[in-house]
């Protein structure tokens, strides 16, 4: 079950097995596809349009 | 033959006849047939709902005495809903909303309405007087009569229940030109309420998109809320429901009309966070979906202020915004500043609204 | 809406521009693709091209689902349809897609075909349950963000022992489409089309993760950004593809850390390998046929596969002469430059799959885009 701005919907949580009550996921047609990690949301927050260019993990 | 020994009761009384069995009876054919049974199912549910002194003539139309010195204005609207019932609302008082709204939008008074119902084959009659007796409710909450109508009967899967139909007349006063041919450049675009509540409610109980929200349907009519209006500003252009193609559609197809184009303040339109979310949710844009309770007005831009307060003092107009300007423009399109500080058009529906996969 | 509203804020939007217009260089243009058509959708929705400098063009590229889908598919899903007397799910914009003899799913639908919106996978599963009298058969299309459901769905097939439900299989790979776009003459012959960088999928890296895109940077020193679908990931990204191309450098990086990571969602990739294996070729709409770009139901799973059950072999069939799909879909071509935009081809009556879905490219022109074609006379 996920919660979107008080929209309730059931998904399948089968392909985020690590998924736990209170995660945030990123859901499509139905099925949570993947995580948000809070920490690294507020990273890149802070990071728009900053001047420096340290963005990002360089892979 | 022997006359039954009267003394024991159990007698038929003279003219009695068993009244429907509304807990587990269905619509069959014979119901659309004229003869008793269909005056049977008029009387017990449409009569017995809708009462007025014009079905009770009986004729097979109705006579209707016309106030003097003001024009007529006629709309007609066809209802075919799924879910029949949803949040909010049901087809029966959607089917009064949508035409009393139709001919409020002409700047008229609506007076009367017509109705016809086109019922499938083992339709559940405690679902049907339900469905009639919420369109007399709303009749009698939007002051109009159901002056005149019609039934019949089509076979098990040839229908979707019910469909109904209405047509509803209403009187203009002299001095009132409402079209949506009016709009000028300069003018001012206001709207009544939160955009998308209606569409929402519905989808939120369409099969395999089921989803929980408290959301209602904004279904409502708007006579009373245009009467006000008109009475701060005759001088209103345009007045206009955006139902189905939402706020988007309806805005396009009055710049066709008035062959103008406008510029909207995408922060200025109101959307209920819910329905932002659902939207979200189903990728939806809530410029697009239905709405059954709202309106929009054009207005010199000298009164907007006044209508717009106006419309904030009546209950089917708190939430009303000023939500852009109309301009000049030979392509008539809808262009919209967003939130987020570009600008692009806001284009007509095309097709169906779907949700999007990627 | 917690990790979305944030993502929109109209005061960073302008202060990313400012940072955007202060480092892009007067004196050269920048080129990017978008790859992913939920991109094209964000820029297009929220205006962002009017936040960036004169000097920096996005291109659309294809990754758009139902833009790529070649006639010849969607035909094999209508004679389905029509011919076996098959239930038809599939995904809403799949519908309006044109096929052969001016039809489309929604008009087969209309001559009598049974054919059914699903907004999942598992909803056509569902509808094979509960219809066990019927075939059923999933129309399956998209990148590798709806492949997973579509293995979930075949393997729970499996389990139920389900004997009315196959999957018409017309997923298809995104680093595959990249690399034919890197490899066609108007982009090797720099000049053409002048590809600086590109903007790297959103919920398609959530699923295969970054580490696919390094042999692009690395191979055709292409910088990529990986972005999320929100305007002010794509906002961020297109600074970075800024501040690369300025600095010489050809790397992977990612905007959208706080869902992607390099190796992706292994669970979801398990699942994928498990039911699909490469097809040698597949055609594309627009870019011919791709080699190893596609996947197919594995032979063990084989009576879930409709192209097996059913007699329906693929004929490909060629596009409308005049659309200009292909060459828009590579980038080689913007949407006004075909004859047919806006006239002949529009949202209501599309002619090539560019105009089907609200991510194409010039659905998206057409829909939000075109008042910048032709001058507004205002008040």
């Amino acid at each position: 079950m996920v919660n979107l701005g008080g929209i309730r919907k059931e998904v399948s949580i089968e392909l985020v097995p690590e998924a736990q009550v209170g995660d945030y996921v990123i859901v499509h047609v139905g099925h949570a596809i993947g995580m948000i990690d809070p920490d690294e949301a507020e990273r890149t927050l802070a990071l728009f349009g900053e001047m420096s260019a340290a963005t990002g993990v360089s892979a | 033959m022997n006359a039954r020994d009267d003394s024991k009761g159990g007698t038929v009384r003279a003219g009695y006849v068993r009244p429907l069995d509304i807990r587990n009876g269905r619509i069959d054919m014979g119901h659309g047939a004229g003869g008793r049974a269909a005056a049977q199912l008029i009387e017990e549910i449409f009569l017995a709902a809708f009462d007025n002194p014009f079905l009770r003539q009986g004729n097979d139309g109705a006579s209707l005495a016309i106030p003097q010195g003001s024009r007529l204005v006629m709309a007609t609207d066809a209802h075919v809903i799924s879910p029949l019932f949803f949040p909010g609302g049901d087809i029966g008082a959607l089917s009064v909303h949508g035409t009393v709204n139709d001919v409020a939008m002409m700047g008229a008074t609506p007076l009367w309405l017509s109705a016809s119902f086109i019922l499938e084959e083992g339709f559940p009659l405690a679902d049907l007087k339900r469905i009639v007796q919420s369109m007399a409710a709303a009749a009698r909450e939007a002051g109009v009569a159901v002056v005149t109508g019609d039934t019949k009967v089509v076979e098990q899967g040839k229908g979707d229940g019910v469909f109904i139909s209405t047509t509803g007349v209403g009187v203009v006063p002299h001095g009132i030109d409402v079209s949506g041919a009016n709009a000028r450049p300069g003018d001012v675009i206001l709207l009544s309420g939160t955009v998308g509540d209606h569409g929402v409610a519905v989808l939120s109980q369409r099969e395999s998109l089921e989803f929980e929200t408290t959301i209602v349907s904004d279904t409502a009519a708007l006579n009373g809320l245009v009467a006000d209006m008109l009475a701060v500003c005759p001088a209103i252009r345009t007045l206009r429901d955006p139902t189905r193609g939402g706020l988007a559609t309806t805005l396009n197809e009055i710049a066709r009309q008035s062959g103008v184009g406008m510029l909207l303040d995408e922060a200025a339109i109101p959307v209920k966070p819910e329905v932002d979310a659902a939207c979200e949710l189903l990728g939806l844009d809530p410029l697009y979906v239905a709405n059954e309770g709202k309106l929009i007005a054009i207005v010199p831009a000298e009164h907007g202020e006044a209508v717009l307060a106006a419309m904030r003092a009546h209950p089917r107009g708190a939430d009303a915004a000023r939500i852009g300007i109309v301009q000049q423009d030979a392509h008539h399109f809808v262009q919209m500043n967003t939130r987020f500080g570009g600008r692009r058009v806001v284009d007509w529906l095309s097709g169906e609204q779907l949700p999007r996969i990627c | 809406m917690k990790y979305i509203d944030e993502f929109r804020d109209g005061d960073v939007a302008r202060k990313i521009a400012d940072r955007l217009a202060t480092e892009a260089r007067g004196d050269r243009q920048y080129s990017f693709m978008e790859f992913c058509g939920g991109h094209t959708h964000a820029i297009s929705r929220y205006g962002v091209s009017e936040l960036l400098p004169t000097n920096v063009r996005m291109i659309h590229g294809p990754g758009c689902p139902v833009c790529v889908l070649p006639i010849g598919r969607v035909d094999m899903a209508i004679k389905l349809a029509l011919e076996h007397d098959v239930i038809v799910c599939t995904y809403g914009d799949t519908m309006r897609v044109p096929a052969s003899d001016s039809l489309s799913l929604t008009k087969a639908k209309a001559r009598g075909g049974d054919i059914r919106m699903v907004y999942s996978a598992a909803d056509a599963l569902t509808v094979a349950r509960d219809n066990p009298e019927r075939q059923v058969v999933f129309f399956a299309i998209g990148f590798e963000t709806t492949t997973p459901p579509t293995a979930l769905a075949i393997l729970r097939a499996q389990r139920e022992g389900l004997k009315n439900f196959s999957v018409l299989c017309c997923h298809v790979l995104t680093p595959s489409a990249i690399t034919h776009i890197l490899e066609s003459p108007e982009v090797r012959q720099y000049g053409t089309v002048p590809i600086d960088g590109f903007i790297g999928p959103a919920h398609v890296s959530i699923v295969i993760g970054a580490a696919p895109y390094e042999h692009f940077a690395e191979e055709y020193r292409k910088p990529v950004v990986i972005a999320g679908f929100e305007p002010l990931d794509v906002m961020q990204a297109i600074l970075m593809l800024v501040r690369q191309v300025n600095d010489g450098r050809a790397h992977v990086e990612n905007e959208f850390t706080r869902a992607v990571d390099r190796d992706g969602n292994l669970a979801a990739q398990q699942k994928v390998s498990e039911v699909f294996e490469l097809r040698p070729s597949f055609e594309w709409r627009g870019l011919g046929e791709v080699p190893y770009s596609a996947l197919k139901i594995r032979p063990a799973f084989a009576e879930f596969d409709a192209e097996r059950r059913f007699d329906v072999g693929y004929k490909p069939v060629a596009d409308n002469k005049a659309c200009e799909c292909g060459a828009i879909l590579r980038g080689v071509k913007k949407p006004t430059d075909c004859k047919i935009f806006g006239t002949v081809c529009t949202p209501e009556n599309p002619v090539g799959s560019c105009m089907v879905s609200s991510e194409g490219a010039c659905a998206a022109h057409y829909a939000y885009g075109r008042f910048k074609d032709i001058p507004v006379v205002t008040a």
